[in-house]
């Protein structure tokens, strides 16, 4: 009951300091996942956190050698972190591109890994031979939180274009080696069964290291989204780790909302490319791709068409429907894109955008790309309505998308992505594709799209395209 | 094997905590759309960055003298806070352009 009876005895304003960031965790949460209360959830969650933080610096007391309680101290270090952390933090949201959001969410959840890791690491070396309760939450947060930490650096590598997809032979067993290595040496250390402890334990954090980056490696980048969403969800599990070490209330409630939540905002993900995690984590992309890719199937020729070709079918169309890719992020093309859309409605065409929730590196990439443009909410069609009217539609303006209008996801079970539901672009009279060159979306399949009748190509950069397009049709 | 036993007793309140929370997360957000996928997660992100608090306990209490733990410690608050604040920043910048066209609706 020892610990326990810690937690009561800390002074009551800490602890419902502490319950007060618990409530807000559970209620920005809840906001996050409403349109309407998206933002404010994310204030009252970030309020709940300063209150937590402060709490703990000025109220909260450790037990000193005798058991007397004891304040924290080195008050020049801990605000000093904190506040080169806040400028960095701050500075690197702030200037981020719209583009890189999802590599920088990627970085600061890895940040949040390495940061359980470190607590882990110091615990071990003030206590090498701890009881055996809270050696098993050392060494597991440890784990988990360093998996978590080499796994989004990965992940950040992948999105930022630093590091290729490389699928290791006999990447598998290897993996499998690691985690059994993991599991062995854990074992020893909780049990105590070798003497030379400190030895083990760092074995243990260098292979969980190589374990997080084995594990992301061979994973596709369109699949990194989901990755990113289960690492986020394994550095919440690593905090809730630190809860229990410090019988911390509120790092257990967050930890573990973060876990849970995440687990399942995973599966959600997952859902809407219709798969299942399992086929995500063993079957990715590249590795199928490698053996199914073989085959060479017999592609047709492709058509390519004028910019001026492009912009009079766009300027005498009556409905057209732009389908942004991640080739428009990239090529920061949202303004321009916008632009079009404008010129194109002065001249009574009607322009809608078609939107596939996973377009783009992450769900709802496109979306608050788009707005970022101005581009008016109602413009901005789900798949299934964009679907719906696609067979009234004129022209389907595709820049920079590929493996979202692939109709082999409907027609080839045989594709890595057969199943997942496209935007049917095939039933409007014409289709353009915007791409920077013939090379395969991030799935790394062939699009059959390209090679259709009713398809032409307009090869180039999304945004020195759309601006010589508009050029084109202020002149007509 | 005792010595888990005791563990289990000594934080059975920990534990339920625990088991209550997985329930509340799946709970709060079982029905997202895909536009707040990303946000959601990027809050998420943030809200795990509660682990900071692991990283001040931890500096706070260590010996003066003791520099590797320090260092570490320190360390670990800066990864906290970045984690802490550049989450929150992040879904707030992501989340400020969804309120944007709302205005014009």
């Amino acid at each position: 009951m020892e610990q326990f009876q810690e937690l009561l005895s800390a002074n009551p304003l800490l602890l419902l300091a502490y319950l007060f960031g618990s409530v807000t965790f559970i209620m920005g949460l809840k906001m996050l996942s409403h349109p309407d209360s998206a933002r404010k959830g994310n204030l009252i969650a970030a309020a709940g956190m300063i209150v937590a933080i402060f709490a703990t610096i000025f109220l909260y007391e450790y037990k000193g050698q005798e058991g007397q309680p004891v304040k924290l101290h080195n008050y020049a270090w801990i605000f000093g972190g904190l506040i080169l952390g806040t400028i960095m933090g701050w500075m690197a949201a702030k200037k981020v591109q719209m583009t890189a959001m999802p590599e920088m969410v990627s970085l600061f959840n890895g940040m949040g890994g390495a940061c359980a890791m470190l607590i882990s690491l110091i615990e071990f070396r003030n206590d090498s031979l701890p009881p055996t309760g809270k050696i098993i939450i050392i060494v597991l947060g440890m784990i988990i939180g360093t998996v978590s930490f080499a796994g989004s650096i990965v992940a950040w590598g992948k999105l930022a274009g630093k590091i290729k997809d490389r699928t290791i032979p006999g990447g598998q067993i290897i993996n499998f080696a690691l985690f059994a290595g993991i599991i062995g040496l854990s074992v020893a250390v909780i049990g105590h069964f070798v003497p030379d402890m400190p030895f083990l334990f760092y074995g243990i954090l260098i292979l969980a290291a190589l374990y997080g980056i084995l594990f992301v490696m061979p994973i596709g980048g369109a699949d990194m989204p989901v990755v990113i969403s289960l690492l986020n969800s394994f550095t919440g599990v690593a905090a809730a780790f630190g809860g229990f070490l410090y019988n911390n209330p509120v790092m257990l409630t967050g930890g573990i909302l973060v876990g849970s939540a995440g687990t399942i905002l995973t599966i959600l993900m997952c859902t809407a490319m219709n798969r299942s995690l399992k086929n995500v984590l063993i079957g990715s992309f590249g590795a199928q791709n490698a053996a199914g890719g073989g085959a060479g199937k017999e592609q047709g020729h492709y058509k390519e068409i004028s910019l001026t070709d492009s912009a009079v079918l766009l300027a005498y169309a009556e409905k057209v429907i732009i389908i942004p890719g991640y080739g428009l992020a990239v090529a920061q093309a949202q303004h321009i894109c916008h632009e079009l859309e404008k010129v194109l409605e002065e001249k009574g065409v009607e322009v809608l955008y078609g939107i596939h929730p996973v377009a783009g590196r992450m769900p709802g990439h496109m979306n608050v790309l788009l707005a970022e443009a101005d581009v008016p909410y109602d413009k901005l069609l789900e798949m299934e309505d964009a679907n719906d009217q696609m067979g009234t539609t004129n022209v389907v303006l595709i820049l920079g998308a590929n493996d979202v209008v692939n109709p082999a996801a409907k027609d080839d079970p045989s594709s890595p992505i057969y199943g997942m539901p496209i935007l049917e672009v095939e039933k409007a009279d014409h289709v353009i594709v915007n791409k920077r060159s013939m090379k395969p979306g991030y799935a790394g399949i062939e699009n059959d799209l390209f090679f259709k009748p009713k398809t032409s190509m307009l090869f180039g950069d999304a945004k020195k395209v759309l601006q010589e397009m508009v050029t084109e049709l202020k002149q007509l | 094997m005792d010595q888990i036993t005791v563990f289990f007793n000594g934080n059975y309140h920990l534990i339920t905590i625990v088991i209550l929370s997985v329930f509340l997360g799946i709970e709060v957000i079982s029905r997202v759309p895909a536009v707040l996928h990303t946000p959601l997660m990027s809050g998420a992100n943030a809200i795990h960055g509660v682990v900071i608090i692991g990283a001040i306990i931890v500096m706070g209490s260590a010996h003066e003298g003791d520099y590797v733990s320090l260092v570490l410690g320190f360390l670990a608050v800066i990864l906290g806070t970045l984690n802490v604040v550049g989450g929150f920043v992040v879904t707030d910048r992501m989340l400020e352009m969804f309120n944007k066209k709302k205005k014009k609706k």
